[in-house]
């Protein structure tokens, strides 16, 4: 490019004008700045990222307690794998409920999300009052949430036995505890969906409303045929908002009680295992790269369908 | 063609000159470091040596895990003593939340532990000096006053000692006298009697035995009672060392004897905290409490003087109540402290009866364990309690404390609670422990 440009001409120019594609057109300096830019983060990712899940991917295949050098580090093959699979009790019931909090947040929270979202967006009185009641969960942290909600659901001492005088053991009883700690979930998770979809609503053509009104559709109808397929993009951060909000559901039971009894997940069974007295690594890692794969399922399917998209 | 110089005239020189500064600079640097640290190195051995000599003073840092108001404030009240003792010395105390100190023990010995931190006796202090992450500190007990029992609870597995002992408090069955007396109920002496006095205490419309589990560790407490009452210390120790089957017919009467007793235990007691089944004790709707002694805490001062316990009953007269769970708590010293001769100075004043006096004047639910603690000061409870200790032959330190860290949380909490949702289930509760014990118990 140097070459074409007459050598007269200041660089101003020569960086101006349209530039072709590829890198001969970069100037070292450019060059170097662009890989100093792409290379560093690159470098925090690969060295943040990557590297620690191969590691832990490796250290699936061993028996290690984390102290002592590597040389402690004992190779066990797929034994971790078997384990859990068989004789390590809490971990089916952890799939269940990671699978069955996906299911609540997509089916019931997700949707009452949208529903109030809808609501708040008509601009009733005192919409702004709902608003931010609906909200606050949202910027309480989740252990918070936790013990605000034990303060409700405690057995001898808790809001709702008193309440009713009922004798329902709201955390213990295996049946029901989960449940219990889904409507904290949700309450938390609903705020944060709404404002989403709020947002997206304030997006939405006034005009294109007004047409469907003059069409005489109905509410309803508008909502289907017009608004709901606007709110496209939205619908798509929600659905990604929701799968990770799940499968990394964590605080919550954590603060309840560790995770045990009936409220188990994935998370907190890695973290039993690796954090505590005597970790044990090699297990937990075997655990995570389960999530991991189950988190890989998921973002795969996603990216397929974009790039499918992208394509047509 | 590139390197035409027109646009950036000093660009490259002077990045140029930046890389080559920068690695002057770093080379420098990490020559500076690795001198630095071996210096370090000198120094803090030579400290270490010279420590040894008799002189001594600094700063010795402590990591505790006394993150509730009472046994804070009991442990600085000590170390004040300690301070105000030796003048040379200062204390520094970093104190963790008592659950995060217990979860990040293992990151904290392998980074950059206090000169002495508050830990357990038993296999959970064994555990880390095998480790090689606790020092030997056998030269303190020379001076150490105390019974064979807490030597032996100090000492790791190659004989050496790793461990002060500071106090420790029975498990045993809780109850009100004034309750007691109200009703005309008296302490059953064995198990028959107890199931008796909890069908009695049904019908009164009472609560007949307090149970609280949502934290996992509690019913470890019930579960070793059992056992060393139906089975004996030996089996039970053995059990937790891995050398005994958990699905063997022992530990299926232990679960089955239980399962016998838990219609009289309160119910819902998965979503129960320690503190909340206090409560109820307190408020007369519970008959008794199988708990440790630091249940007190639970009471008002006034309440107190209404507060005692007694062992829980014989089930085989083969074993009597010959056993009993008595956790003891106390001071390691990390490997490799900053100020060993403080971190021993400071251990060996900690074993005395004089800092344990102080101690438990500011948190009346323990006993101590030095030989001469003043009992004077003991109240009725403490002083039942250290009698009960040292009338009983063999004291275990707590489920936790006995067996591995590995799996007496991720495995035991988790099956007991399986067992409290399902109590027929006691094949099924045992098979699952037994495969798990044997994953785990390897090395």
């Amino acid at each position: 490019m140097s070459v074409a440009t007459p050598p007269a001409v200041p660089a101003k120019t020569a960086s101006a004008a349209p530039r072709r594609r590829g890198s001969r057109s970069f100037s070292p300096r450019d060059r170097r700045i662009l890989i100093l830019m792409a290379g560093v983060p690159l470098l925090l990712h690969v060295g943040l990222v990557w590297v620690p899940s191969l590691l832990s991917v490796v250290l699936s295949f061993t028996r290690w307690n984390g102290i002592g050098g590597l040389g402690t580090i004992e190779p066990v093959g797929l034994e971790n794998y078997s384990q859990i699979t068989t004789i390590y009790t809490p971990f089916w019931p952890a799939v269940q409920n990671n699978l069955l909090w996906l299911a609540v947040f997509l089916l019931i929270a997700s949707p009452l999300g949208l529903l109030l979202a809808v609501l708040l967006d008509k601009e009733i009185r005192g919409s702004r009052f709902y608003q931010s009641a609906l909200y606050l969960p949202v910027v309480l942290s989740l252990a918070l949430v936790g013990f605000i909600w034990q303060l409700i659901y405690s057995p001898d001492q808790g809001l709702i036995n008193n309440l009713f005088s009922s004798d329902v053991d709201w955390f213990g009883d295996q049946s029901i505890n989960i449940w219990a700690v889904l409507v904290a979930a949700s309450w938390r998770h609903v705020g944060y969906i709404m404002v989403l979809y709020l947002a997206g609503l304030k997006g939405v053509d006034m005009a294109q409303r007004e047409a469907a009104k003059m069409d005489g559709a109905t509410e309803v109808q508008t909502f289907r045929h017009v608004v709901f397929p606007a709110l496209r993009p939205i619908n798509v951060v929600v659905l990604v908002v929701t799968v990770i909000e799940s499968l990394r559901a964590f605080d919550l039971v954590y603060v309840i009680n560790r995770g045990r009894n009936g409220l188990e997940l994935l998370s907190v069974l890695i973290t039993n295992n690796i954090i505590g007295e005597a970790s044990r690594i090699g297990f937990g890692s075997a655990i995570a790269v389960m999530l991991l794969v189950i988190s890989l399922g998921f973002i795969v399917v996603y990216l397929a369908q974009t790039f499918r998209k992208d394509a047509a | 063609m590139t390197r035409t110089p027109g646009p950036h005239p000093f660009g490259w020189s002077s990045l140029e000159l930046d890389r080559r500064r920068l690695l002057k600079g770093a080379l420098l640097g990490a020559a500076a470091l690795s001198s630095g640290g071996l210096l370090t190195a000198c120094g803090s051995d030579d400290s270490g040596s010279g420590g040894g000599g008799g002189e001594g003073g600094g700063v010795v840092s402590i990591g505790s895990n006394a993150s509730d108001a009472t046994p804070k404030a009991a442990y600085q009240a000590m170390f004040d003593q300690f301070t105000s003792d030796n003048a040379d010395y200062t204390t520094k105390v970093n104190t963790v939340d008592h659950n995060t100190f217990q979860e990040q023990i293992n990151n904290y010995l392998q980074g950059k532990p206090d000169d002495v931190f508050t830990w357990f006796a038993g296999n959970r202090m064994n555990f880390f000096a095998q480790q090689g992450l606790a020092g030997d500190i056998s030269d303190v007990w020379e001076d150490v006053d105390m019974s064979e029992a807490f030597k032996k609870a100090s000492t790791g597995e190659d004989g050496k000692q790793y461990f002060i002992p500071v106090y420790n408090y029975p498990w045993a069955v809780f109850y009100r006298p004034s309750l007691f007396e109200e009703k005309g109920y008296t302490v059953p002496k064995t198990l028959d009697e107890y199931k008796a006095l909890g069908t009695q205490m049904k019908a009164d419309g009472l609560t007949p035995i307090g149970f609280a589990d949502k934290d996992g560790w509690p019913a470890m407490g019930t579960f070793d009672i059992l056992n060393m009452r139906i089975n004996g210390f030996e089996f039970h120790q053995n059990l937790l060392a891995g050398e005994e089957a958990w699905d063997s017919k022992e530990v299926k009467e232990v679960f089955s004897t239980w399962a016998e007793l838990l219609p009289l235990h309160e119910e819902n007691a998965l979503g129960r905290t320690w503190q909340e089944a206090a409560q109820n004790l307190v408020a007369k709707k519970s008959g008794t409490y199988l708990l440790g002694s630091f249940l007190g805490q639970q009471f008002e001062e006034a309440d107190r003087e209404d507060l005692d316990f007694f062992p829980f009953p014989e089930v085989n007269p083969e074993h009597g109540t010959d056993s009993i769970d008595a956790p003891i708590d106390g001071f390691m010293m990390s490997a490799e402290p900053e100020n060993e001769a403080g971190a021993k100075a400071l251990l060996r004043f900690l074993a005395t009866p004089a800092a344990q006096d102080i101690y438990l004047k500011s948190d009346p639910n323990n006993v101590g364990t030095a030989n001469g603690v003043s009992t004077e000061g003991y109240n009725a409870l403490q002083k039942k309690a250290a009698e009960l200790i040292g009338s009983t032959d063999n004291i275990a330190q707590f489920l936790d404390r006995d067996t591995r860290p590995d799996f007496a949380s991720p495995v035991v909490i988790p099956a007991l609670q399986q067992f409290l949702q399902d109590p027929k289930d006691i094949d099924g509760v045992t098979k699952s422990l037994q495969q798990q014990a044997k994953s785990i118990f390897v090395d």
